[in-house]
Protein backbone atom coordinates (compact mmCIF):
# COMPACT_ATOMS: atom_id res chain seq x y z
CA UNK A 1 0.00 0.00 0.00
CA UNK A 2 2.81 2.32 0.52
CA UNK A 3 4.83 1.66 -2.29
CA UNK A 4 1.71 2.23 -4.84
CA UNK A 5 0.75 5.60 -3.12
CA UNK A 6 2.85 7.89 -5.45
CA UNK A 7 1.05 6.46 -8.64
CA UNK A 8 -1.83 8.39 -10.22
CA UNK A 9 -4.48 5.60 -8.96
CA UNK A 10 -2.85 6.16 -5.37
CA UNK A 11 -3.22 9.72 -4.91
CA UNK A 12 -6.26 9.44 -6.61
CA UNK A 13 -7.11 7.37 -3.65
CA UNK A 14 -5.52 9.90 -1.02
CA UNK A 15 -8.11 12.69 -2.54
CA UNK A 16 -10.84 10.25 -2.44
CA UNK A 17 -10.27 9.72 1.17
CA UNK A 18 -9.83 12.91 2.22
CA UNK A 19 -13.41 13.66 0.46
CA UNK A 20 -14.55 11.29 2.78
CA UNK A 21 -13.70 13.06 5.14
CA UNK A 22 -14.94 16.21 4.65
CA UNK A 23 -18.06 14.53 4.13
CA UNK A 24 -18.42 12.68 7.15
CA UNK A 25 -16.68 15.50 9.56
CA UNK A 26 -18.77 18.17 8.16
CA UNK A 27 -22.20 16.56 8.64
CA UNK A 28 -20.89 15.49 12.21
CA UNK A 29 -20.34 19.28 12.50
CA UNK A 30 -23.22 20.02 11.09
CA UNK A 31 -26.20 18.48 13.96
CA UNK A 32 -23.36 18.72 16.78
CA UNK A 33 -22.30 22.37 16.84
CA UNK A 34 -23.92 24.52 19.26
CA UNK A 35 -24.14 27.44 17.20
CA UNK A 36 -26.02 27.76 14.08
CA UNK A 37 -23.32 29.52 12.18
CA UNK A 38 -20.70 26.46 12.88
CA UNK A 39 -23.53 24.33 11.79
CA UNK A 40 -24.55 25.95 8.95
CA UNK A 41 -20.27 25.60 7.96
CA UNK A 42 -19.99 21.92 8.40
CA UNK A 43 -23.14 22.21 6.10
CA UNK A 44 -20.49 23.49 3.28
CA UNK A 45 -18.11 21.21 4.62
CA UNK A 46 -20.08 18.10 4.08
CA UNK A 47 -21.21 19.71 0.88
CA UNK A 48 -18.03 19.89 -0.78
CA UNK A 49 -16.22 16.58 0.66
CA UNK A 50 -19.99 15.45 -1.61
CA UNK A 51 -18.89 17.57 -4.73
CA UNK A 52 -15.80 15.51 -4.92
CA UNK A 53 -17.96 12.03 -4.29
CA UNK A 54 -19.46 13.43 -7.33
CA UNK A 55 -16.53 13.96 -9.62
CA UNK A 56 -14.98 10.71 -8.67
CA UNK A 57 -18.48 9.04 -9.72
CA UNK A 58 -17.87 10.20 -13.16
CA UNK A 59 -20.06 13.43 -12.80
CA UNK A 60 -18.42 16.43 -13.29
CA UNK A 61 -21.34 18.40 -14.12
CA UNK A 62 -22.95 17.59 -11.16
CA UNK A 63 -19.98 18.03 -9.03
CA UNK A 64 -19.93 21.70 -10.18
CA UNK A 65 -23.44 22.40 -9.57
CA UNK A 66 -23.15 20.71 -6.38
CA UNK A 67 -20.83 23.46 -5.44
CA UNK A 68 -23.08 26.37 -7.01
CA UNK A 69 -26.17 25.58 -5.95
CA UNK A 70 -25.66 24.34 -2.16
CA UNK A 71 -22.24 25.55 -1.10
CA UNK A 72 -22.75 29.12 -3.06
CA UNK A 73 -26.82 29.68 -2.68
CA UNK A 74 -28.23 27.68 -0.18
CA UNK A 75 -25.87 27.71 2.52
CA UNK A 76 -25.45 31.46 1.95
CA UNK A 77 -29.02 31.52 2.36
CA UNK A 78 -29.38 29.69 5.87
CA UNK A 79 -26.44 32.81 7.09
CA UNK A 80 -28.54 35.09 6.03
CA UNK A 81 -31.67 33.90 7.86
CA UNK A 82 -29.17 33.19 11.09
CA UNK A 83 -28.23 36.81 10.67
CA UNK A 84 -31.78 38.04 10.09
CA UNK A 85 -33.66 35.74 12.73
CA UNK A 86 -30.51 35.37 15.50
CA UNK A 87 -32.15 33.80 18.38
CA UNK A 88 -31.95 35.83 21.77
CA UNK A 89 -29.63 33.63 23.87
CA UNK A 90 -27.56 31.03 23.35
CA UNK A 91 -29.19 28.36 25.49
CA UNK A 92 -32.62 29.17 23.64
CA UNK A 93 -31.16 27.06 20.33
CA UNK A 94 -29.95 24.24 23.03
CA UNK A 95 -30.51 20.76 21.95
CA UNK A 96 -32.66 18.40 23.63
CA UNK A 97 -30.88 16.61 26.84
CA UNK A 98 -30.45 13.47 28.51
CA UNK A 99 -33.18 11.02 27.57
CA UNK A 100 -34.13 12.74 24.41
CA UNK A 101 -30.42 12.88 23.21
CA UNK A 102 -29.88 9.10 23.86
CA UNK A 103 -33.10 8.25 21.76
CA UNK A 104 -32.29 10.51 18.68
CA UNK A 105 -28.83 8.11 18.63
CA UNK A 106 -30.83 5.38 19.15
CA UNK A 107 -32.99 6.36 16.05
CA UNK A 108 -30.66 7.28 13.92
CA UNK A 109 -28.35 4.56 14.89
CA UNK A 110 -30.72 1.69 13.66
CA UNK A 111 -31.43 3.54 10.77
CA UNK A 112 -27.50 3.36 9.55
CA UNK A 113 -27.19 -0.15 10.71
CA UNK A 114 -30.38 -1.18 8.72
CA UNK A 115 -29.35 0.66 5.84
CA UNK A 116 -25.74 -0.73 6.11
CA UNK A 117 -26.90 -4.17 6.68
CA UNK A 118 -28.70 -4.20 3.33
CA UNK A 119 -25.85 -2.54 1.58
CA UNK A 120 -23.30 -5.53 2.44
CA UNK A 121 -25.87 -8.15 2.28
CA UNK A 122 -27.51 -7.45 -0.96
CA UNK A 123 -26.59 -8.82 -4.00
CA UNK A 124 -26.55 -6.15 -6.69
CA UNK A 125 -26.79 -7.22 -10.08
CA UNK A 126 -24.11 -6.50 -12.79
CA UNK A 127 -24.15 -3.29 -15.00
CA UNK A 128 -25.80 -3.59 -18.00
CA UNK A 129 -23.49 -1.50 -20.93
CA UNK A 130 -24.04 1.68 -20.89
CA UNK A 131 -25.76 3.36 -23.64
CA UNK A 132 -23.39 6.27 -23.52
CA UNK A 133 -20.75 7.68 -21.30
CA UNK A 134 -22.90 10.11 -19.71
CA UNK A 135 -20.81 13.27 -20.47
CA UNK A 136 -22.20 16.74 -20.37
CA UNK A 137 -23.36 16.71 -23.66
CA UNK A 138 -25.18 13.52 -23.27
CA UNK A 139 -27.03 14.69 -20.25
CA UNK A 140 -27.85 18.31 -22.08
CA UNK A 141 -29.80 16.16 -24.96
CA UNK A 142 -31.92 14.24 -22.60
CA UNK A 143 -32.87 17.32 -20.62
CA UNK A 144 -34.28 18.52 -23.53
CA UNK A 145 -35.87 15.78 -25.15
CA UNK A 146 -36.71 13.15 -23.06
CA UNK A 147 -37.07 14.75 -19.98
CA UNK A 148 -38.21 18.08 -21.20
CA UNK A 149 -41.60 17.84 -19.49
CA UNK A 150 -39.85 17.37 -15.86
CA UNK A 151 -37.29 20.55 -16.79
CA UNK A 152 -40.62 22.79 -17.70
CA UNK A 153 -42.29 21.54 -14.63
CA UNK A 154 -38.84 22.47 -12.48
CA UNK A 155 -38.96 25.93 -13.90
CA UNK A 156 -42.33 26.38 -12.53
CA UNK A 157 -41.61 25.11 -9.09
CA UNK A 158 -38.73 27.68 -9.05
CA UNK A 159 -41.14 30.90 -10.00
CA UNK A 160 -43.31 29.72 -7.68
CA UNK A 161 -41.25 29.42 -4.87
CA UNK A 162 -39.42 33.00 -6.00
CA UNK A 163 -42.79 34.44 -5.81
CA UNK A 164 -43.96 32.74 -2.68
CA UNK A 165 -40.56 33.51 -0.45
CA UNK A 166 -41.00 37.23 -1.95
CA UNK A 167 -44.89 37.11 -0.31
CA UNK A 168 -43.88 35.28 2.61
CA UNK A 169 -40.87 37.28 4.01
CA UNK A 170 -42.01 40.47 2.39
CA UNK A 171 -43.01 42.46 5.30
CA UNK A 172 -40.04 43.39 6.39
CA UNK A 173 -38.10 43.04 9.71
CA UNK A 174 -38.84 46.10 11.34
CA UNK A 175 -42.87 46.00 11.71
CA UNK A 176 -43.31 44.26 14.73
CA UNK B 1 -7.30 -1.75 0.19
CA UNK B 2 -7.96 1.27 1.48
CA UNK B 3 -6.88 3.35 -2.04
CA UNK B 4 -9.10 1.40 -4.04
CA UNK B 5 -12.67 2.50 -2.27
CA UNK B 6 -13.39 4.94 -4.85
CA UNK B 7 -14.11 2.12 -7.30
CA UNK B 8 -16.93 0.43 -5.12
CA UNK B 9 -20.63 0.73 -4.75
CA UNK B 10 -20.75 0.07 -0.89
CA UNK B 11 -18.29 2.83 -0.45
CA UNK B 12 -20.61 4.99 -1.53
CA UNK B 13 -23.91 3.43 -0.39
CA UNK B 14 -22.53 3.28 3.21
CA UNK B 15 -21.98 7.35 2.85
CA UNK B 16 -25.23 8.03 1.99
CA UNK B 17 -27.02 6.18 4.49
CA UNK B 18 -24.50 8.10 6.84
CA UNK B 19 -25.48 11.10 5.62
CA UNK B 20 -29.10 10.27 5.94
CA UNK B 21 -29.16 8.87 9.79
CA UNK B 22 -26.96 12.37 10.35
CA UNK B 23 -29.92 14.38 8.63
CA UNK B 24 -32.37 12.04 10.92
CA UNK B 25 -30.60 12.25 14.33
CA UNK B 26 -30.15 16.33 13.75
CA UNK B 27 -34.12 16.51 12.82
CA UNK B 28 -34.95 14.47 16.34
CA UNK B 29 -32.02 16.74 17.89
CA UNK B 30 -32.16 20.37 17.18
CA UNK B 31 -35.06 22.79 18.87
CA UNK B 32 -34.55 25.84 16.44
CA UNK B 33 -36.21 25.43 12.89
CA UNK B 34 -33.14 26.52 10.97
CA UNK B 35 -30.90 23.49 12.54
CA UNK B 36 -33.83 21.33 11.21
CA UNK B 37 -33.68 22.71 7.31
CA UNK B 38 -30.05 22.16 7.72
CA UNK B 39 -30.16 18.74 8.92
CA UNK B 40 -33.28 17.89 6.08
CA UNK B 41 -30.34 19.04 3.74
CA UNK B 42 -28.48 16.04 4.99
CA UNK B 43 -30.89 14.13 3.97
CA UNK B 44 -31.40 15.21 0.52
CA UNK B 45 -27.96 15.11 0.19
CA UNK B 46 -27.87 11.27 1.61
CA UNK B 47 -30.32 10.53 -0.81
CA UNK B 48 -28.45 12.13 -3.74
CA UNK B 49 -25.27 9.98 -3.08
CA UNK B 50 -27.33 7.21 -3.27
CA UNK B 51 -28.47 7.46 -6.74
CA UNK B 52 -25.40 8.69 -8.15
CA UNK B 53 -23.46 5.77 -6.93
CA UNK B 54 -26.06 2.93 -8.54
CA UNK B 55 -26.76 5.77 -12.00
CA UNK B 56 -23.00 5.25 -11.97
CA UNK B 57 -22.36 1.12 -11.34
CA UNK B 58 -25.63 0.07 -12.15
CA UNK B 59 -27.87 1.93 -14.22
CA UNK B 60 -27.62 1.33 -18.61
CA UNK B 61 -27.86 4.68 -19.35
CA UNK B 62 -25.69 6.93 -17.35
CA UNK B 63 -27.66 10.49 -17.78
CA UNK B 64 -30.53 9.36 -16.24
CA UNK B 65 -29.24 9.93 -12.86
CA UNK B 66 -27.55 12.93 -13.37
CA UNK B 67 -30.23 14.39 -14.42
CA UNK B 68 -32.15 13.47 -11.11
CA UNK B 69 -29.60 14.66 -8.73
CA UNK B 70 -30.11 17.80 -10.86
CA UNK B 71 -33.69 17.76 -10.06
CA UNK B 72 -33.52 17.08 -6.42
CA UNK B 73 -30.86 20.01 -6.01
CA UNK B 74 -33.56 22.46 -7.65
CA UNK B 75 -36.37 21.11 -5.59
CA UNK B 76 -33.78 21.52 -2.52
CA UNK B 77 -33.05 24.93 -3.30
CA UNK B 78 -36.76 25.87 -3.32
CA UNK B 79 -37.85 23.90 -0.58
CA UNK B 80 -34.60 25.80 1.41
CA UNK B 81 -35.89 29.32 -0.17
CA UNK B 82 -39.93 28.63 1.49
CA UNK B 83 -38.52 27.43 4.57
CA UNK B 84 -36.41 30.37 5.01
CA UNK B 85 -38.87 32.86 4.44
CA UNK B 86 -41.13 30.85 6.83
CA UNK B 87 -38.41 30.66 9.41
CA UNK B 88 -38.17 34.42 8.67
CA UNK B 89 -42.23 35.08 9.24
CA UNK B 90 -42.00 32.86 12.06
CA UNK B 91 -39.40 35.09 13.71
CA UNK B 92 -41.82 38.49 13.37
CA UNK B 93 -43.84 36.54 14.81
CA UNK B 94 -42.82 34.86 17.86
CA UNK B 95 -38.89 36.52 18.35
CA UNK B 96 -37.68 33.07 18.48
CA UNK B 97 -36.66 30.23 16.14
CA UNK B 98 -37.50 27.32 18.68
CA UNK B 99 -39.99 25.06 18.05
CA UNK B 100 -41.10 24.59 21.10
CA UNK B 101 -42.41 28.08 21.23
CA UNK B 102 -44.31 27.52 18.27
CA UNK B 103 -47.37 26.43 20.61
CA UNK B 104 -50.21 28.87 19.61
CA UNK B 105 -53.36 28.00 17.13
CA UNK B 106 -54.23 31.12 15.19
CA UNK B 107 -51.14 33.04 16.04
Amino acid sequence: MAQNLLTLEGLAGVVFLAMIAATVGGALVAVNAKRLVRSVTGLALCFTGVAGLYYFLNSPFVALMEMLIYVGAVCVAIVFAVMLAEPRSEDKVGKESGLGALLSIIAAGLVFIGLRKVTITSHWPAAAKPVNHGSLIEVGNSLMTTYSLVFELISVVLLVAIIGALVLAHPGRDKK
Amino acid sequence: MMLALSSQLNTYLIIGAFLFACGIYGLLQHRSLIGMLISGELVLSGASVNLMAFNRFLAPDPTVGQIFTLFIMGIAAAEAAIALSIILAVYRNYQSIDAEDLQDLKG
